[in-house]
This record gives structure tokens, C-alpha cells and sequence, in this order.
């Protein structure tokens, strides 16, 4: 006779798998690849290349030989790792910034705290902050290598934000500089200013945050509160004083605002479990990016704000819960 | 606008395979196994012997103590034994075992179809027969139904709500119900209304059963205007009592709280058919509908189905253990029973059988946690299905207290839900079980 | 050369105060003990097993100096040397107690005890116990889910790959007990390890009828009685066709092993019997 299955129920499961959610973060950031090959030509597919295939060797080398557990790069989240690392890169960096990043985040972000999901902090911020605070030259570099569009002269560039930053300390205004420099929103959308190999493109980003939402691989909450909490205090510095702080179209626009709230503070293991947590997890970051923009040393601030933001998650999920069905306790 | 609970739930396929098959006649079998547990609370008490003759619908076996039920004969025959006998997980019960012989109903029930319309019962009267005729919650708790009826002192209900979602994939049995006995569902929902002395009363339909939203509208408007029919999204678990007053009456019933205590009571599709014919027929809780379906099986079928019936023989008759099959359950995909013994039988809140093939059910590998939070998001009782798992595992049972593990309902939302296939509900749904025993105990010093 | 010592003096004065104020607190807070459940505890062992029955070690250490008597208080882990220490630093007496083992009762191998139904769900005994009887036709047995293996501090438990049950490791086992209480279908038991660590016992715990208990398990206890009526020193009961053996009235004689038709009885670390007697035996026949 048949020998029967017997299990707790739920006996049926839906069509969700960790390699599926991962597979639709790699389309959804492959606009924005496409758009960077398009700009940067080959060394954006060098980057993305080395990027992906380290931190995918490296994974299997430390699973197989080093931890000796199960391999686990079939679930694809060493490729999405490595992808947003090198797509936080600038355009002209060498191959080996990113196989050391890959490696950085990999080995030191991922695997020490325990493989997927044990991590604290998104491993390929710690593999680019590690980077921007080991070679500071190389990884604020926006030089322009040779691309498709503009033809072989390498132009040098520098983004938007640490134009406005230096015009600023040299004491010119916020329409000096934007005149000086032709900015225009149109151009920023499809972007041909200076600034990482992924974050050439908001339109390609916002593709990919699209279809992120329609697939609910993510849910909006962090990505609005980050682009609101920015909006909201850049427009008051703005409204303040209008001569010396950009507005809040051109704050969200530039800078990695963008990839960093749709693809690396949306990263499941290192942000919040409760829909208020999330919220307040999107403004901590907001926030802090505008303070790090306006009153630190670097221009950009994205990266330090999620990774803040992230070693706060576990007390965000102790102290902001979801909103429990039925919270009075019966009476007698 | 069709409405719906306000937390969590999902939308697995709801493959009602087998919901255009009228309600069969099931054929009569050889020996019918009658369990004496077939309802929440305590054994019932065998009132015949070893030998005896019975006739259909005869009392044999009487409710011991407050929570508990009648049980009457399913059929007329000779007492085999009265011994312990598998239920569907193997552990033994009390079961009385009858040599069927030709259907002779006992006198005093009503057998004619036309359906009768008139409520001469008092409101003592009602609850009375209820509980002579052994009736149940036909919803999955098996709960006696006279006691649901019957608010404690103080708690009084306002409103009647009748469980038409049938929220689970696969089932029909309460579809075929609303079809083919509407009229009986409404008059049984007016004796109901009339035990509790309600004004009102709403029947919930999920939107994906327009034939039965129809049917009963069309029925209602003319002579039971009281009863109000409502569509309901579909969504999983609609049918859960929490979630259905939520849909229905926006009301939140309290942590560790009853529906009475937001002034609801809740009663199965199937429960008020049976009290219809309870209290206007006579006739005993006997039999129920039961589907029997699956995607490997070549013929759904809807049948009436007698008490008692073993699973083996039900399979026989649909045509023997489909190949494909590797697991049978008794009731939905979620929230069923996983079948381990055939030889078991049917109980009076049996209301289908599912046949699942490997590739539907074989459970994937669990991997690690990712913290996609998709199980929060699912979860319809607003708990953290993750954390809860975490801390059943390293039994931490206060704080599974203060993350309020004694709150979750059981749906497996969230093991349906995880991407990373971790048994999420397994490790909860033994926590919560500890953790009630520690609030229980700690109630009664 | 001012900053540094200023920076000095300012640490030294914030150290000496709040130094000062810790001291004040701890006056304040001070909780009388008596240092003497501090002597106690750095005898035991300290493996928090709670074995004893006590939450941890302190708790333990706490009750032995409150108690009369130190009768009711043992510690399996440390055993009788242990206990010996602790009444010898409190200046009382203990009379020693039979050191015991956790014994595993269920031999329902794969091949003893064929399996009827696959589990697919959790492994865990809890979960597989609260769901339904088990994979195979007994449901007393084992049920394989290594709940006591989880349980276990001393690694002294573990799976047998090959028969899918437990097998304690004698050396490492101090008796604690968690393992018994984990274990929801009550096969584990603590009994007497025995002179020579020999001991005979019953490996099985079907209480069904003879037939039934016979039909699920190719040795189970059917609960004939031939041991009871063999057993010289009345150590064998039957209740629920299972027998049981007192290990204190079991005077080892190995008789009641031989005389089980499902072999059912176990007996370990007995010398090998000598093959000539039974030799011997057959001849006679």
C-alpha cells in the first residue's frame, strides 16, 4: 500500500522563493544597467562583470571551504550584492575597486554575521563605504570614461552635488550655479551628469521601482519616506533660504537618493518588518542624508544614512510593532 | 462594493474544481464507525450495547458534562462492538462499530422535502431540540451549537452572522449547500435568530460564488427581508469568525475574546441547514456535505454524506487512490487534517477530501530567514510570524506571551506566505498551545 | 602641557566621584546572603542543566544551605562525590544515592517496525506528536524527531542514523532528566545504571493488546506474561499488557531476557553468553 504524506497544515504553498523575489531585483535594476552601458560603454559592463561574478565566486569559495555548509548561490542574492555594488561605483574606477568591494561585502557583511539574512548591514553599502574611505580619490573620481554617446574623449566630470557644494563654499548662489553649469530636470532624468554607474538615470531607477511594486517584491513605504522626508526638509531650507539651498526636485534627483531608496534601504534583511518601522526607518534616513549634504564633509550622504539606519532596524522592530488585530485583553 | 477584513490574508487559487457537481446520494456501506469525539469538549457516553438493533437516527450515545453532544445512529443495524477504534491521525477513540442492515428511520422524523416554513418552537424550545439533535459548528471547530446559542449571563448578541465565504481552495460543500437548500439556510437562520433573539442577521458569500449570492438574494427578498446577503472579496481566511465580523460589521473582536463579546455569534451555512432540520424536520445530525476533490482526481463529486463513513471506502467509490496522489486530507488545503489511517472515518464536521499530488504539497527545504517581512504583511491577526517562530524554538514562552502567540488563529498565512518555505506554523502552533496552558493555569491561582 | 593636566585632574575627580557614589549605592542596595550558598555553588558543576529541578545551580546552592536535611536535594550531574563535598562544607550528612542513567525504551528500527505513513513537516517530536500517532503503525514509539537530542547539554544523546533512534552515550550522561521531560511519548526513563553498569530492562512501551502491539513491531512488548511468571525476586509487573522491571528488586539474573518471545527485554554490558551452554541446551533436547 501507498505509503501517505502526512504533515501540519498548511498543506498547499504559494509561488514565492528567495531566488524568485532575487531574480526580480536583477530586472528590475537592469534598466538602469542598460542605461549605464549606454553612457559609460565598457567599463560599466567591466564593473558589473567583476562586481557580480566576485562576490558570486567569493560566496561559493567561503560557503564551500571555509564555512563548509551548504552553497547557497542559487538563491541569487549574491549577484543582486554584487550588481548594487558596482553600480555604486564610479564610471572610472578600475576592476580591482570592485573585486575588493565584492569582497568587502561579501566576505566581511555578509558572510561573517552568518550568510543571508543574518547580516545586520546591507553588504554592498559596507563594500562601498569601505571603498570611499580606502580610496577616497579613486571613488570620488566622476570622470567620464569613453562612451558610446559622446565618442572617445574621456570628459572629466563631477556630480551635480559636489558642483553645488563647491560653488556654494566659493560663495556663488544656487542660480549662479545652476546657470553656470546647465542643469536642467530633463537632463537629470536621463541624467548625463557625473555621479556612479548606476545612478546616471532616475528614469531607469524609477522603471525599476515600478516594477518592483507591481511584482510586491517591495512595498512603498521606505522609498516615499526617504524621497519625502528629503523633499520635506530640503524644501524648507529651500523656502528659508532660496540663494544658497537646491531645491527639492533637484535634491531628490541627484546624488544616489534614488538607488538608494528604491534598491538598497528596500533590502529585505537589513531594513524594518513593521509598516510604522519602515516609515520611521525611511525617515531616519532622509534625514540624515540632508544633515550629512548639508552640514558634513562629503557631499553625498546616502550610504552612511542607510548604513546608520540599519544598525537601528533590530530596535525599530522591538518598539514598533504591526498593528495587532485585537490589542484590549478581555475583561474578567 | 464587495467587502473584506481589514489585516493581512492572501489569495491562494481557489480551484473549486467541483463546484457544478450537485450533492449526491452517497450508496449505503457495510459497517459504519461511529466516533464518540466528533465535537469540541468531552467524549460522548454510549447509551447501547454490543448486539443491540438500531435504527437510523437513534439516539446511541448521549453528551457528557456542559461542553459536549449527542450522537444518533447513522443507520440501522446491529451494535458490532463498541471499542477503540483509529481516528484519521491513529490515535485511538472510543468508536461504536454498526453492521448496516436496510435504512429504517426512527418514527418522529420528518422525511418529506417541502420545506417547511413555520417556526412553531419557543425560543427555550429551539435550543432544546438543538441540543437533543446533537447538532455542531459544521465549520472545522465542531463546536456544540446549542452553547454557542445560549450567550453567558451578561454577553447579549445583536447580530446573527452566517459563514457562507467557504474561503478554503478546493471546497464546494457550502456552495452545493447555498444552491440547492437556500431556503432552508434562511429558515434555519431565522430559528437562529429567534434562539438568540437577534433583529438582524447577514449571510457572507465570497464574490467568486455568484451563483450562490444570486440564489440567496433572490430567495431572501421575497419573505426574509431581515436577512440581509453580503459579497465578500476573496481572500484567505475570510472565513475565519475574527476576520468575518471584522468584513462584515467592522467589529474587532478582543484578544483572547469571544464574538459575544462584540455582540456577534457566528454560525456555518451548514450549521443553519442542519438546525433547520433539527428543529422543523426532527431529523438528527447525521449526515453532512462533503466534496471530494482534488486536481489527480478524474471525477469531483459533492456528496450527502452519513457519519461514519471510512475513508477507504470513500475512495473506493470515487475510484480508488488516484496515482499522483501522496497525500489525503480531510478538509481545505490550509487548514485541513492530514489523513494517516484510511480506515478511519467520517466525523459530523467532515466537509471534504482533498487529494494532493507530490509536486502540490511536498514541502520545499527550509532556508534561512531573509526578513522580507512577508509573513507580517500576511498575517491577518496583525503578529509577527517570524519572531513568533524564532522564539517557539528557543521556547521563550513570556515573550511569545507579550508578542501575543495566543492570538493566532491557525491559517497558515504565513507558512504559505515565506519565500524562504520555512514551516513557520508548525513550531507557533505548538508554542501557542504551551503558552494558553501557562495563561490558563496562572488564571485559575 | 595645562590641557593635559587639567584633562587629568578632571578625569581623576569625575572617577573619585562616581566611584564614591557606586560605593554609596552598593551600601544602600546590599542584600544580605549568606556567603555560604556561594561556597555551595562553586562545588556544583555549574551546567544550569536544571536536573535537580531547580532553575540553575544558585537556585540549587540556595536550597542545600536552606534545607533541614539534604535528603531531597541531589545532583545528577555531580553525583554522589558532589553531594558528598556539599555536606561535607555545610558539616551535614548524605546518604549516597544510586547512580542512574536515561535508558531508552522503544527499539523500533526501521526494519522492526515498518513505517506506514512519511512525515513532511517540522522534525520535531513536540510538532510530529501534537499532529498524529507517528510514522509507523505503533503509536508509543519513538517518533525520531530528536527532541531529546535538542535538549541534551552533555551531548550524551544522540540519532542513530541507520535505526532513526536515540542512543545515550554512558560516559557522558549524568541522569539530569531534560531529555526525559522532553520526550512526549515518555520512553526515556532514568534507571539505576547498575553494578558494572549492567542492566536489563524493557525496551518498549505499547500499552495495545498483544496482537495489535505484535502486528506494528516485530519487538514489542505483547505483553504475554512469561517474564512475570519466570522473574525468581517479583521484579517484573504487567499493567496494559507492558511489562515493566523494578530495577530495585531486579537482581540481574538475566533469566526473563531468554524467555521473551519478541525479544523485547534487553539486557547491556553482560558478557557475551557462552555459546557452549546453550550448546548444551539443544543437545538435552
Amino acid at each position: 500500500m501507498k505509503k501517505l504524506l502526512v504533515s501540519p497544515a498548511p498543506h498547499i504553498h504559494g509561488q514565492e522563493s528567495t531566488s524568485k523575489l532575487m531574480r526580480d531585483v536583477i530586472i528590475a535594476l537592469s534598466p538602469s544597467v542598460a542605461v549605464s552601458v549606454i553612457f559609460f560603454g565598457l567599463s560599466a559592463i567591466k564593473l558589473v562583470l567583476v562586481g557580480v561574478l566576485s562576490a558570486v565566486i567569493l560566496e561559493y569559495l567561503i560557503q564551500k571551504y571555509l564555512m563548509k555548509t551548504k552553497v547557497t548561490i542559487g538563491d541569487y542574492s549574491a549577484i543582486v550584492t554584487g550588481l548594487l555594488l558596482a553600480l555604486n561605483l564610479p564610471p572610472s574606477a578600475p576592476w580591482w575597486i570592485a573585486l575588493i568591494g565584492s569582497a568587502v561585502a561579501i566576505g566581511v557583511a555578509k558572510m561573517t554575521f552568518g550568510g543571508l539574512g543574518q547580516n545586520l548591514f546591507n553588504p554592498a553599502l559596507v563594500g562601498r563605504v569601505f571603498l570611499l574611505v580606502s580610496f577616497p580619490v579613486i571613488m570620488t573620481d566622476w570622470a567620464i570614461p569613453e562612451s558610446f554617446i559622446t565618442g572617445a574623449d574621456a570628459s572629466s566630470g563631477a556630480t551635480a552635488l559636489s558642483i553645488v557644494k563647491e560653488g556654494l563654499s566659493r560663495g556663488m548662489t544656487m542660480d549662479q550655479i545652476f546657470n553656470a553649469n546647465n542643469f536642467s530636470y530633463g537632463e537629470m532624468l536621463l541624467s548625463k551628469i557625473g555621479g556612479s554607474v548606476g545612478e546616471v538615470s532616475s528614469l531607469a531607477l524609477l522603471l525599476g521601482f515600478i516594477y518592483l511594486l507591481a511584482r510586491k517584491v517591495i512595498t512603498a513605504h521606505i522609498p516615499l519616506s526617504i524621497i519625502g522626508t528629503v523633499m520635506l526638509i530640503t524644501g524648507i531650507f529651500y523656502l528659508a533660504d532660496p540663494l544658497h539651498y537646491p531645491d527639492p526636485v533637484f535634491s531628490v534627483l541627484t546624488g544616489g537618493i534614488l538607488i538608494g531608496a528604491i534598491f538598497m534601504a528596500t533590502d529585505y534583511v537589513t531594513s524594518p518588518m513593521s509598516k510604522k518601522g519602515m516609515v520611521l526607518f525611511g525617515a531616519g534616513i532622509g534625514l540624515i542624508t540632508v544633515l550629512i549634504r548639508y552640514f558634513g564633509a562629503y557631499p553625498e550622504g546616502v550610504s552612511f544614512a542607510i548604513l546608520i539606519m540599519n544598525a537601528t532596524v533590530p530596535l525599530i522592530n522591538m518598539f514598533f510593532k504591526p498593528k495587532r488585530f485585537g490589542k484590549e485583553v478581555k475583561n474578567g | 462594493m464587495s467587502r473584506t477584513f481589514s489585516l493581512g490574508g492572501i489569495h491562494p487559487h481557489d480551484k473549486k474544481i467541483s463546484a457544478n457537481r450537485e450533492i449526491g446520494e452517497f450508496p449505503l456501506v457495510d459497517t459504519a464507525y461511529i466516533s464518540m469525539s466528533q465535537h469540541l469538549g468531552s467524549l460522548s457516553e454510549p447509551v447501547v450495547a454490543k448486539g443491540d438493533r438500531v435504527l437510523t437516527g437513534q439516539l446511541i450515545a448521549k453528551s457528557t458534562g456542559f461542553i459536549s453532544a449527542n450522537i444518533h445512529s447513522p443507520y440501522t443495524g446491529i451494535i458490532h462492538n463498541i471499542e477503540p477504534w483509529p481516528d484519521l491521525s491513529g490515535n485511538m477513540v472510543l468508536h461504536i462499530i454498526v453492521k448496516v442492515e436496510e435504512d429504517e428511520w426512527i418514527k418522529g422524523i420528518d422525511l418529506d422535502p417541502s420545506v417547511e416554513r413555520n417556526i412553531k418552537l419557543s425560543k427555550e424550545e429551539i435550543i432544546k431540540r438543538i441540543a437533543e439533535c446533537g447538532i455542531v459548528g459544521l465549520g472545522g471547530a465542531a463546536f456544540p451549537t446549542h452553547i454557542k446559542l445560549t450567550p453567558p449571563p451578561g454577553k447579549k448578541a445583536d447580530i446573527l452572522i452566517i459563514n457562507g465565504a467557504e474561503c478554503e481552495p478546493y471546497l464546494t460543500s457550502d456552495y452545493r449547500l447555498m444552491m440547492e437548500k437556500a431556503e432552508e439556510l434562511l429558515v434555519g437562520t431565522k430559528i437562529m435568530m429567534k434562539a438568540l433573539g437577534v433583529e438582524k442577521a447577514v449571510i457572507g458569500i465570497e464574490e467568486n460564488k455568484p451563483g450562490a449570492i444570486k440564489k440567496l438574494k433572490d430567495t431572501a427578498r421575497k419573505d426574509y427581508s431581515e436577512i440581509e446577503i453580503e459579497s465578500l472579496k476573496k481572500r484567505y481566511p475570510q472565513g475565519g469568525e475574527k476576520q468575518l465580523i471584522d468584513a462584515l460589521v467592522r467589529r474587532r473582536v478582543p484578544s483572547m475574546g469571544l464574538p459575544i463579546d462584540v455582540g456577534v455569534v457566528v454560525q456555518n451555512v451548514g450549521t443553519a441547514v442542519a438546525v433547520y432540520e433539527a428543529v422543523q424536520k426532527n431529523k438528527p445530525l447525521i449526515d453532512g456535505i462533503v466534496t471530494i476533490t482534488g486536481d489527480c482526481l478524474p471525477d469531483q463529486r459533492n456528496f450527502r454524506l452519513r457519519v461514519g463513513t471510512t475513508f477507504e471506502k470513500i475512495i473506493d467509490v470515487v475510484g480508488g487512490m488516484p496515482q499522483e496522489a501522496v497525500k489525503v486530507l480531510s478538509g481545505g488545503p490550509m487548514m485541513g487534517k492530514a489523513i494517516s489511517k484510511l480506515t478511519a472515518a467520517t466525523v459530523k464536521s467532515t466537509s471534504g477530501i482533498l487529494f494532493l499530488s507530490q509536486e502540490q504539497t511536498k514541502r520545499a527545504p527550509e532556508n534561512n530567514c531573509i526578513r522580507c517581512s512577508k509573513c507580517v504583511q500576511a498575517c491577518p491577526m496583525g503578529l509577527e510570524p517570524y519572531l513568533l517562530n524564532k522564539l517557539a524554538r528557543a521556547s521563550r514562552m513570556d515573550d511569545l506571551e507579550e508578542n501575543m502567540i495566543q492570538d493566532c488563529i491557525e491559517c497558515g498565512c504565513c507558512a504559505y506566505t515565506c519565500p524562504s518555505c520555512i514551516p513557520l506554523l508548525d513550531n507557533i502552533r505548538i508554542a501557542k498551545a504551551s503558552v494558553l496552558k501557562i495563561m490558563r493555569s496562572r488564571a485559575r491561582k | 602641557m595645562n590641557t593635559v593636566l587639567l584633562t587629568v585632574l578632571v578625569l581623576s575627580i569625575l572617577g573619585l566621584v562616581l566611584a564614591l557614589v557606586l560605593y554609596f549605592v552598593a551600601q544602600k542596595f546590599k542584600v544580605e546572603e549568606d556567603p555560604r550558598i556561594d561556597g555551595v555553588q562553586e562545588i556544583l558543576p555549574g551546567a544550569n542543566c536544571g536536573g535537580c529541578g531547580e532553575a540553575g545551580c544558585r537556585a540549587f546552592a540556595e536550597n542545600c544551605v536552606k534545607a533541614e536535611s539534604l535528603d531531597s536535594l541531589f545532583c545528577p550531574v555531580g553525583g554522589n562525590e558532589t553531594m558528598k563535598m556539599v555536606a561535607e562544607y555545610l558539616g551535614r550528612t548524605i546518604d549516597e544515592k544510586a547512580p542512574r542513567i536515561a535508558v531508552v525504551r522503544c527499539n523500533g528500527t526501521c526494519e522492526n517496525r515498518p513505517r506506514t505513513t512519511i512525515y513532511d513537516g517540522y522534525v520535531s517530536c513536540s510538532v510530529m506528536a501534537a499532529l498524529y500517532a507517528g510514522e509507523s503503525e505503533c503509536r508509543w514509539g519513538c517518533l525520531g524527531g530528536g527532541d531529546c537530542v535538542a535538549v541534551c547539554k552533555f551531548d550524551a544523546i544522540k540519532m542513530d542514523g541507520v535505526t532513526g533512534l536515540p542512543v545515550v552515550d554512558e560516559d557522558k550522561c549524568t541522569a539530569c532528566g531534560a531529555c526525559v521531560k522532553a520526550c512526549p511519548k515518555a520512553i526515556i526513563e532514568l534507571r539505576n545504571k547498575g553494578p558494572k553498569n549492567r542492566r536489563i530492562f524493557v525496551s518498549c512501551v505499547n500499552k495495545d493488546k498483544g496482537g495489535i502491539a505484535r502486528k506494528a513491531c516485530g519487538v514489542a512488548c505483547i505483553g504475554c506474561g512469561k517474564c512475570e511468571k519466570i522473574c525468581p525476586f517479583d521484579a517484573i509487573t504487567i499493567n496494559n499488557f507492558l511489562a515493566y522491571i523494578d530495577p530495585d528488586k531486579c537482581k540481574l539474573c538475566r533469566k526473563c531476557v531468554a524467555e521473551c518471545p519478541t525479544g523485547a527485554i534487553h539486557e547491556i554490558n553482560f558478557p557475551v553468553r557462552l555459546p557452549k551452554k546453550e550448546e548444551a541446551i539443544t543437545v538435552e533436547q
